[in-house]
């Protein structure tokens, strides 16, 4: 041991092969993060907010494009790549495309100024709401732009954390996505108290989760001997080791995955944090971390723990079970629009969990897609909740909607739509997934815990109505909210979601054959 | 009675005519789109746009009827393959249409007694601000309405068995400033949604088995599965069914539902959205005929649901609600005669479509009463309407005389049918299903004659009272886009059923699709069972005259009667079932974890507002508390998923 | 039987008990002369600042900002000193790495110092 070790380890150490095509995408996004820093110190406070929108989204256009010239000739099976830490195969340009799309979403949001004067971010969060420094920042109208950076990070983060192949790199873009995600979450101009405590939540839940995962890994690694995933599979498949350390290191890192994808019973945080975070950054974790998550469930639990797939699916049974309930009953309670789209995404993340523990290519494909169509969906949901507006900001107390489309028939006919999607009516994308999805389960043997999804989908079903009464058949408050005009980028954002949730709809085939198209490699 | 497969006619490509199928359903649906996207600027001609847009698919179903009659009837059966709608892997929906009998004799009645409506519509809702909105449900209604009969898989029926459900939901609560309205969508939703769950395992169960949803691929494999499975299916697609159509025990929506407006209840809750449960069986004949067990069960839904309906009719005072049990125990008759298999399924089509016409006709004729009468629906307020409303009470009349059988008009035909088919059954079965048919038919007679003499027959009672707005009665003539509909319906309730059945003429047409009408020979003779059932209904309608029509009856209703009418007043404790069955285990799951988690959630939004309000000194502690719990929540899941792992592990 | 875990158990054992020994010992065989800095929130020889108003005192936040940097370029030596070892065999992609690497950290530092994280007043 010692000294000797290390120097003859050193000698072992060579520099990794990079197929630079395949990781394009994530170096352009980590890249223009990085920039975007540089932008923020250099930058005059004029320049920045005009400097930072120009940047990410061409950011977003040039990842596209790298993405889609390598995905034109990409191998079948895909390919490893940076010493077998990346893999970079088709579920996994389908998750990138999916993520791009949804921050690009997202990204417009995120800057739109016209909604709320100045943006929906602020600095100086430490100054207290009402006071005399609060409302000369408030007159400034200085956009806080620090958000772009932050978004760009957890983006980076998230593309990583679904191409990881191997445990470490997979919790280093944990953290690289989850860190920007806590900031962001402080940074409403308004309720900021709210905003701030959702942030604290997150954080140190996340922290616990984080925990989890990487006592998981440990324990693996005692078990294997290495944190790659092809080699824990390998070792659950061809040893007699006790699998103790197995199963204990498996659920640890399922607790942490699951609390990433706001799963039952680990969702706890998911309401608060979603009412309190500003709302264009909801409507960003909501689509994009959920994509990320579910990205990462999915390879873990394709290729670590097939050969164990039959002692613990019984358990993910359960968990799936237990999350589109709570989802769905919690939801039927809730008073505020953010906390119910919150419960409906914890429901949401229990029919996602079914199709991930089908590890068949139909589960594989139909949980690709669902995530793609349920993103766009609740992308846009939150781009709707962000125009309804009173005196003091967003009025998300469901009382307030009442009779909304007296007010505005557009947004509601829009919100009506979406909310369809999210309660799965024919004709929107959410049909399509949850009706690929199920299959998929069924098909795999999963019939009973099928049912229980349609039953919890028939229940959650009602709250959706619920707003939907509310919107048409009630009469509007006299003093009721107002909706914004959006701006185009609001506009852009809440159409692109809609019609992507139509188009999905209708004619969902070509998606399908996109998420079908492969399967991962290890 | 044979149960042998019926292998369903080899269906060719549509082409000519057929090939522009997908008019029938895009022509409402763009009219729908331009009303509801158009806004304020269509007001002025959008009842016109919609009225067109039916009368054009009308129009074409027409030709294309005229077209496929020349076809021999094996070629009846067209495919149309649109596109593909969904396809991963083994999983392949394409969007397609299916046109043969069944489905273009469902058009016809569709976009017929649809157009009627629509042109009745424009008078009915003249004074409504938001008749734009108004005619654009009714374009997506039918529309919806026709993917359901046109779809060539169980998903499409889905898919238009989920928009229907929609537009009728949206049609149910359209006057929005009635309370009633809002809670009696509400539950048409939520019982809608149980039979939908039906509906969706059924679908499941059926790509799981076999692998594909599509009609013609299901009905010419399903003799391979199991009967378990086959009585699965049936007993699943029948709980579908009864959401949708009103039976027992999800009959509770159907009344509720007339708080929408007359027209609606006319064409979605009496002639076509509420049948769709018989089409659901009727389509899906090749899956029943295989499972005896299966047909008993929807027989015996068919027979409870047609007794309930006619015995609480007989006590109900409000117009429309009479009506929608009527509908109820019609459709009784309908799933009783499709539960009597290749006896039954042409039989329970003919009295869905020569109802169609006689009840859309009593619904418009109920709703001309109320348009004169300042929408009172309360019959005890009316009586003496036949002066009035010469041309109404004319059209009713005729209606009511096919709804109780009177020969020769249709329901004779029907109806009559429907009950010497049902003493065909074997054994005890063929006394107790033509026993409680025939009774029906008397208990019909009695509610319907009771009906006509308290609305246009006796004194008018509503001289002297005012409505609730206080203006007084002044019952006028409707108009004539109002009273046309009514006498084409009223034409339609007099001849259809003779058309119909002299010759087996809708038989033969509907063979490809549902097999031959087989001869039933039961206990009774077919003349036998007619003459009973006329016999039956005169002595019905007779105690009915001696009850009511011989003494004046009081304006308000009697209070103190017996424990039947009671019982039939609460809907012989229909909603106390359902209540029992389905919202109390809700709501007290809701209550219970809404309890557990009011410490934690609930918590917070309380919090929420003292946070906002300042007080965060105090709430800093709450504050942690709450990460603390539910960090502790998060723990206990995870011991929870540990512990449930090892248990694996080691057992 | 010795495992090869058996000393990693006695280090557990050791730990713990040295910290349930000094948790305690303390009560009891320490001074107890209290005094209020003794019961301030942090007792490392900050004072929070300004002193506490209603909702309590705050930190200086530069006082984190510099804190954070010093462990940022704490890290950084981690990661410069195994490159240093094995500089050779990585060759000019080693450089361009480390390169990249140190430049990223220089970002952070750019935007603490532009933005005014440095200056103390």
């Amino acid at each position: 041991m010692g000294v000797t070790t290390f120097l003859a380890q050193a000698d072992e150490l060579r520099a990794p092969a990079v197929d630079y095509g395949a990781v394009a995408p994530v170096l352009i996004v980590l890249g223009a993060a990085c920039a975007s820093v540089l932008f923020e110190a250099f930058l005059s406070k004029s320049q920045r907010w005009i400097g930072q929108v120009v940047l990410a989204l061409i950011t977003l256009v040039a990842s596209g494009t790298a993405l889609a010239i390598y995905a034109g000739d990409a191998p079948e099976q895909g390919t490893l790549t940076l010493s077998g830490a990346l893999a970079v195969d088709r579920p996994v340009l389908f998750l990138w495309a999916t993520l791009l799309l949804l921050s690009f979403g997202s990204i417009l949001l995120i800057a739109d100024r016209s909604v709320e004067p100045g943006g929906a971010f602020v600095a100086e969060a430490g100054v207290r709401p009402g006071t005399v420094q609060d409302r000369a920042q408030a007159a400034k109208s200085g956009m806080q732009t620090e958000v772009f950076p932050l978004t760009l990070f957890a983006l980076g983060g998230m593309m990583v954390f679904v191409a990881a192949n191997d445990l470490l790199t997979m919790f280093i873009a944990l953290e690289v996505l989850s860190l920007p995600l806590y900031l962001m979450c402080g940074l409403a101009r308004r309720r900021r108290l709210l905003s701030q405590e959702a942030a604290v939540k997150y954080f140190l839940l996340g922290a616990f989760a984080s925990a989890f995962f990487l006592y998981g890994v440990a324990l693996l690694y005692g078990y294997a001997g290495s944190v790659k995933l092809a080699d824990i599979a390998a070792a659950a498949a061809g040893t007699n080791r006790s699998d103790t350390l197995l199963f204990a290191g498996f659920g640890l890192l399922v607790v942490g995955l699951l609390f990433k994808a706001s799963v039952g019973p680990f969702h706890a945080w998911t309401p608060d944090v979603y009412q309190g975070a500003p709302t264009p950054v909801t409507a960003f974790m909501a689509a994009c971390t959920k994509v990320a998550a579910f990205g990462g469930i999915l390879r873990v639990l394709g290729i670590a723990f097939e050969a164990t797939e039959w002692e613990w699916r019984g358990v993910l049974w359960g968990v799936a079970i237990a999350s589109m309930l709570i989802g769905a009953v919690l939801g039927l309670t809730q008073t505020d629009v953010k906390r119910m789209i919150a419960y409906s995404s914890v429901a949401h993340a229990g029919f996602l969990l079914v199709g991930s523990i089908a590890l068949t290519p139909e589960g594989l494909s139909g949980t690709l897609f669902y995530l793609l169509a349920y993103g766009f969906t609740t992308l846009a949901a939150f781009g709707v909740v962000s125009l309804v507006r009173d005196a003091d900001g967003e009025a998300t107390h469901l009382s307030q909607w009442a009779g909304l489309a007296k007010r505005s028939p557009v947004v509601a006919g829009v919100f009506t739509f979406l909310l369809l999607a999210l309660a799965g009516i024919p004709l929107t994308s959410g049909f399509i997934g949850k009706f690929v999805v199920f299959s998929a389960a069924v098909q795999d043997g999963m019939a009973p815990l099928v049912v229980v999804a349609l039953v919890a989908s028939a229940v959650a079903a009602f709250f959706y109505l619920r707003v939907i009464v509310l919107m048409y058949f009630s009469e509007p408050a006299p003093d009721g909210p107002t909706v914004s005009v959006p701006g185009a980028f609001t506009t852009v954002a809440i159409t692109l979601g809609a019609v992507i949730t139509l188009v999905l709809g209708l004619w969902p085939a070509f998606v399908l054959d996109w998420a079908g198209a492969g399967a991962f490699i290890s | 009675m044979t149960t042998g497969t019926f292998a369903a006619a080899e269906a060719s490509t549509a082409s000519g005519l057929a090939g522009y199928a997908w008019l029938l359903i895009a022509l409402p649906a763009l009219g729908a789109a331009v009303l509801l996207l158009g806004g304020r600027r269509t007001n002025a001609w959008g009842h016109l746009l919609g009225c067109a847009t039916i009368l054009a698919a009308f129009a074409y179903g027409v030709a294309l009827f005229i077209s496929s009659t020349a076809l021999d009837p094996e070629e009846r059966t067209q495919d149309l393959h649109l596109f593909d709608w969904i396809s991963v892997n083994a999983l392949e929906v394409d969007f397609g249409l299916q046109i043969d009998p069944l489905s273009l004799t469902f058009v016809l009645l569709i976009t017929g007694v649809g157009s009627l409506i629509h042109i009745y519509s424009i008078g009915y809702m003249s004074h409504d601000a938001d008749r734009r909105k108004f005619f654009a449900y009714l374009n997506l209604f039918v529309a919806a309405m026709l993917v359901l009969v046109l779809g060539n898989s169980f998903v499409m029926l889905y898919l238009g068995w989920e928009g229907v459900g929609l537009a009728s939901y949206l049609l149910i609560a359209f006057w929005q400033h009635k309370p009633e309205a809002g809670s009696a969508a509400k539950k048409a939703f939520l019982m809608n949604r149980v039979g939908d769950l039906g509906l969706a395992i059924a679908i499941f169960i059926m790509f799981r088995e076999l692998g594909t949803t599509r009609y013609d691929e299901v009905f010419s494999r399903v003799g391979e599965l199991g009967s378990g499975t086959v009585l699965a299916i049936t007993l699943l697609l029948l709980l579908g069914a009864c959401g949708k159509s009103g039976q027992f025990p999800l009959q509770a929506w159907l009344p509720d539902a007339m708080a929408g407006p007359t027209p609606v209840s006319a064409l979605i809750h009496a002639a076509t959205m509420v049948t769709a449960g018989v089409y659901l069986v009727a389509r899906s004949h090749p899956i029943y005929d295989l499972s005896e067990d299966g047909r008993l069960v929807v027989m015996a839904i068919g027979a409870v649901t047609l007794l309930i309906g006619c015995v609480v009719g007989c006590a109900y005072d409000d117009f429309k609600k009479v009506l929608a049990y009527s509908t109820v125990s019609q459709i009784g008759y309908m799933i009783l005669a499709v539960g009597l298999g290749p006896v039954g399924y042409a039989l329970g089509i003919m009295h869905l479509l020569t109802h169609g016409f006689f009840k859309a006709g009593l619904f418009l004729g109920a709703g001309s009463v109320m348009h004169g009468m300042n929408d009172e629906g309360n019959i005890r307020r009316m009586g003496g309407l036949r002066k009035y409303m010469p041309i109404t009470f004319a059209t009713w009349g005729l209606g009511y005389l096919a709804l109780i059988g009177i020969p020769p008009f249709s329901g004779y035909f029907s109806k009559d049918a429907i009950i010497a088919a049902a003493f065909s059954a074997e054994g005890w079965r063929g006394w107790l299903f033509g026993g409680v048919a025939l009774l029906g038919a008397a208990l019909t007679a009695f509610y319907m004659t009771r009906l006509l003499i308290l609305v246009f027959l006796g004194q008018p009672r509503w001289k002297d009272l005012r409505s609730e707005d206080g203006r007084e009665y002044h019952p006028h003539e409707s108009p004539l886009s109002m009273t046309v509909p009514m006498i084409v319906l009223a034409v339609g309730s007099v001849g259809a059923g003779a058309f119909f059945a002299l010759g087996d003429r809708l038989a033969a047409w509907l063979e490809p699709s549902v097999g031959p009408l087989e001869e039933a020979h039961g206990a009774l003779s077919h003349t036998v069972v007619g003459i009973l059932t006329v016999v039956l209904s005169l002595l019905g309608a007779g105690l009915a005259f001696a009850l009511f029509g011989r003494k004046p009856q009081p304006a308000t209703r009697p209070e103190r009667v017996s424990f039947p009418v009671r019982a039939a007043r609460a809907d012989l404790y229909g909603n106390a079932l359902n209540e029992a069955l389905f919202a109390r285990p809700g709501t007290w799951l809701t209550r219970a974890l809404v309890f557990v988690d009011n410490k934690g959630v609930d918590g917070v939004v309380n919090g929420t507002a003292a946070l906002l309000g300042g007080t965060s000194g105090r709430l800093r502690r709450l504050q942690t508390g709450f990460v603390r719990s539910y960090a502790l929540s998060m723990l206990g899941g995870s011991i929870l998923l540990l512990a449930a792992l090892m248990m694996v592990r080691f057992s | 039987m010795l495992d090869p875990y058996l000393p990693l158990v006695f280090m557990f054992a050791l730990a713990g008990a040295f910290a349930l020994f000094s948790v305690t010992a303390a009560p009891y065989i320490g001074p107890r002369r209290y005094n209020r800095a003794k019961l301030d929130a942090y007792e490392c020889g900050i004072e929070p600042s300004p002193q506490p108003v209603v909702g309590g005192g705050r930190m200086p936040v530069a006082y984190y900002l510099t804190a954070m940097l010093f462990i940022l370029f704490d890290i950084e030596m981690v990661f410069l000193y195994p490159f240093a070892v094995s500089a050779d065999r990585l060759g000019l992609f080693g450089l361009v790495e480390i390169a990249l690497f140190v430049a990223t950290v220089g970002f952070a530092y750019a935007y603490v110092w532009r933005r005014g994280g440095l200056d103390w007043n």
